[in-house]
């Protein structure tokens, strides 16, 4: 099959067949970060402009890193020294930057439905690269990719979600992405942190982490933002590594073989005790560096679309 | 100057008399001077009405018109443009302006707007609490003296329930309707869509059905306290309904009006982040639909009022989460509903006259919304076959923040007769010489 969407925006709208589609194409570009001279023409000549309203150090400097193993040109955009700051809007930002002839904008934001607002008024390319609550799909891709990875396949496998689940666009693309492969979900949270209706999104919940690990054949470890704002009860950090946090001891009732995924960054001693963090079990690092090869493959299929046909708007 | 126009050989719908029937109807000094079959006059204009449907000039008892101080938004004058169009021919304005309507001062700036402006009737709510802040009633004898007949702090809920049980015993005594906005913000904080499934699919925070219906509940429990009627603003979700209907059946005085989007649009549309699509209460899921749906054609739900809530593009066209409640309604209000409710069969014609302009001249206590002889001859006469295409460009509004844009809508308007003169006319040349 081809790919033709102009954008990325979240794994909800896509199809199994596109999703595996950017694993293999994933895949093909993870050896270029192994050679001496990591890099290819592929994307020579295109300009690739990440434009990030909240700050984030790994996911800005994987797609930059990405790009340029592409042969991009990288132009990095934080609010705080743009014009934004003198209250341009989104659409007048993203609309300046395709007036620079740019082909790619990668749009991190506080606000959920950006990147889909702005992909809605702009003929560029747009990767969304997290947008509030909402989705952060190339994370759940190289997340995706890194369990393909490590099982070869990704249907019937059980994976276990852990924590902030309300606050999280890294659960809701998890979600998604692996529900379409054929993976058995299942989310665990204290009550409060489980959003409403997330079952018929095709997760299992639990409020028992040990009955969350039980079968669980990986476990995605949320970060939790204890520094969030919020009017509701929210656990306290100690109460919540007690009873939520991943453990040696917690992992022991567990599979052996269990994987242990982050998106981090991590929360040494709350969510994730340094043993597991550092230890056998765990793919934290690897996913790091299959973020790379996800997010080439993103860059590279909704150029070649855009390229192609004009590129489909994907609203 | 008011001219005479003899309307031919439309079929003529006045739920207050009674009628539906092909009739003619004649127009003399502003009033309606007959009706009956075959009637012939000397007339200034005539109107072939024939396959068309002569109703009750629509009475609009939610409408946002923003003057004064958001002109930016839309004014008295745009807005009455904007209601012709729709065949809407008074309106009843909110007072959440700036400066909020709570005063006789401030009345007195919008009757001097309201008589230099409008073209069509423009009456007056005022706030209930000082500032539209719930905390000190308005001094409701002299704002009704001064001309407004509902009070209402619309875009937010009386908190205190002693300042509401207050407000219903007082509004009673002056003869002032209390029209509530329902909801609960300690339960909607932050809300942007209806909580649950939505909610969480768009990374939002939700606006569940109990932070309306609970107040519901609470409010008719302190109407039936102080033994007053009480109107509820724009109802969306089934339970409201449900607790509407208990109520009505052992006699408290309550009524409500619901607005077309919650009979025609479901939470479904606003999963593209349309903004457009964004309003408050929030678009419900489909049973709650279905339960609007019922309500009106059994009668639960009194009125149809469009809670025309225009807002600029540039409040509008920003991220989701951002931008203002609230959609246009007075040029789609009809065609909505013919649309949703008259050609899907939950109301006749004479259903939706007394829904849109007959229960809610009623409730407001107006001398609009029939068609009786010796009546000030406000009219909208339809063609109900018509299907047009709405388009964003089209709106007469000031504002174009419609969730219907794209979409296509059964039965125009073909022209809008305000105290006997044409005030709109919506045919075409074509059109004109087919029929």
């Amino acid at each position: 099959m081809a790919w033709i969407r102009k954008d990325l925006l979240g794994l909800e709208d896509l199809s199994r067949e596109e999703i595996e589609l950017i694993l293999t194409t994933a895949e093909s570009f993870k050896e270029i970060s192994t050679r001496e001279i990591k890099k290819v023409p592929a994307l020579r000549g295109k300009t690739v402009v990440n434009l990030f309203y909240e700050p984030s150090t790994r996911t800005r400097v994987s797609f930059e890193v990405a790009a340029k193993r592409l042969s991009a040109d990288v132009i990095n955009i934080a609010t705080e020294t743009s014009s934004v700051r003198k209250g341009e809007t989104l659409i007048d930002t993203g609309k300046n930057i395709q007036a620079l002839k740019a082909d790619i904008i990668v749009v991190r934001h506080n606000c959920s439905g950006a990147a889909t607002m702005l992909a809605r008024h702009l003929d560029i390319s747009v990767v969304n690269a997290g947008d509030g609550w909402h989705e952060h799909p190339t994370q759940a891709l190289l997340d995706i990719f890194t369990l393909k990875e490590k099982f070869g396949r990704i249907a019937g496998l059980k994976v276990s979600i852990v924590g902030d689940i309300a606050h999280s666009r890294v659960a809701r693309s998890n979600i998604w992405g692996l529900t379409k492969l054929g993976a058995e979900v299942t989310v665990c949270a204290p009550k409060m942190l489980i959003p409403e209706g997330i079952e018929k999104m095709g997760a299992r919940v639990t409020y028992d982490i040990d009955e969350a690990l039980k079968e669980a054949e990986a476990v995605n470890v949320l970060r939790m933002q204890f520094e969030r704002d919020e009017k509701a009860a929210f656990p306290q950090q100690l109460e919540y590594f007690k009873q939520y946090g991943i453990t040696t001891q917690r992992l022991k009732k567990a599979k052996k073989k269990i994987i242990v995924m982050h998106p981090g960054p991590i929360n040494r001693g709350i969510e994730i005790s340094s043993e597991i963090a550092d230890g056998e079990n765990s793919v934290i690092l690897e996913q790091v560096t299959n973020g790379i090869a996800v997010r080439m493959g993103v860059l590279f299929l909704v150029a070649q679309a855009r390229d192609n046909n004009g590129g489909n708007h994907t609203d | 100057m008011a001219e005479t126009i003899l309307i031919k050989n439309g079929r003529v719908i006045d739920p207050a008399n009674n009628l539906d029937t092909i009739s003619d109807i004649l127009i003399e000094g502003g009033k309606i001077a007959k009706i009956g079959k075959n009637i012939t006059a000397e007339a200034s204009q005539y109107i072939d009405a024939s396959n068309k449907i002569v109703l009750p000039g629509i009475v609009d008892m939610h409408v946002h018109l923003r003057e004064p101080g958001r002109e930016d938004k839309e004014t008295i004058d745009s807005g009455s443009r904007a209601a012709l169009k729709g065949g809407v021919t008074s309106v009843l304005a909110m007072p959440n302006t700036e400066p909020a309507i709570d005063s006789i001062q401030s009345i007195g700036i919008l009757k001097e707007i309201i008589k230099r402006s409008a073209k069509i009737d423009v009456f007056i709510s005022a706030a209930i609490t000082l500032g539209r802040q719930g905390n000190q009633l308005v001094d409701m004898k002299a704002l009704k003296d001064s001309g407004a007949i509902a009070i209402t702090d619309d875009g937010a809920s009386v908190e205190d329930e002693a300042i509401m049980y207050e407000t219903l015993k007082m509004a009673k005594k002056e003869g002032l309707l209390v029209i509530a906005h329902c909801e609960d913000r300690e339960l909607s904080a932050g809300g942007m869509v209806n909580a649950g499934f939505t909610a969480t699919r768009m990374g939002l925070r939700g606006i569940s059905k109990e932070s309306e219906y609970l107040r519901v509940k609470r409010d008719i429990a302190i109407a039936e306290k102080a033994n007053a009627r009480l109107h509820i603003a724009h109802i969306s979700c089934a339970e409201s309904v449900e607790i509407i209907a208990k109520a009505k059946k052992r006699g408290a005085q309550v009524t409500c009006e619901t607005a077309p989007h919650y009979f025609s649009l479901t939470e479904e549309a606003v999963l593209g982040y349309d903004t457009n699509m964004k309003m408050n209460p929030p678009l419900r899921g489909s049973s709650d639909r279905l339960a609007i749906v019922q309500g009106l054609s059994d009668g639960v739900i009194d009125a149809i009022a469009s809670d025309h809530a225009p807002h600029t593009d540039n409040e509008k066209e920003i991220e989701f989460e951002r931008a203002e409640f609230g959609v246009i309604g007075l040029e789609t209000i009809l065609a909505v509903s013919i649309t949703e409710l008259l050609v899907k069969g939950a109301l006749d014609w004479s259903g939706l006259a007394e829904k849109l302009a007959l229960n809610p001249a009623r409730i407001l206590g107006i001398d609009k919304g029939t068609l009786g002889i010796g009546r000030s001859a406000d009219i909208t006469i339809v063609l109900p076959q018509e299907e047009w295409l709405v388009e964003k460009k089209g709106f007469v509004s000031q504002s174009k923040n419609s969730p219907y844009i794209g979409k296509r809508l059964k039965g125009k308007v073909a022209y809008t007769i305000y105290s006997g003169m044409i005030a709109y006319s919506g045919i075409s040349k074509n059109q004109a010489q087919e029929h």
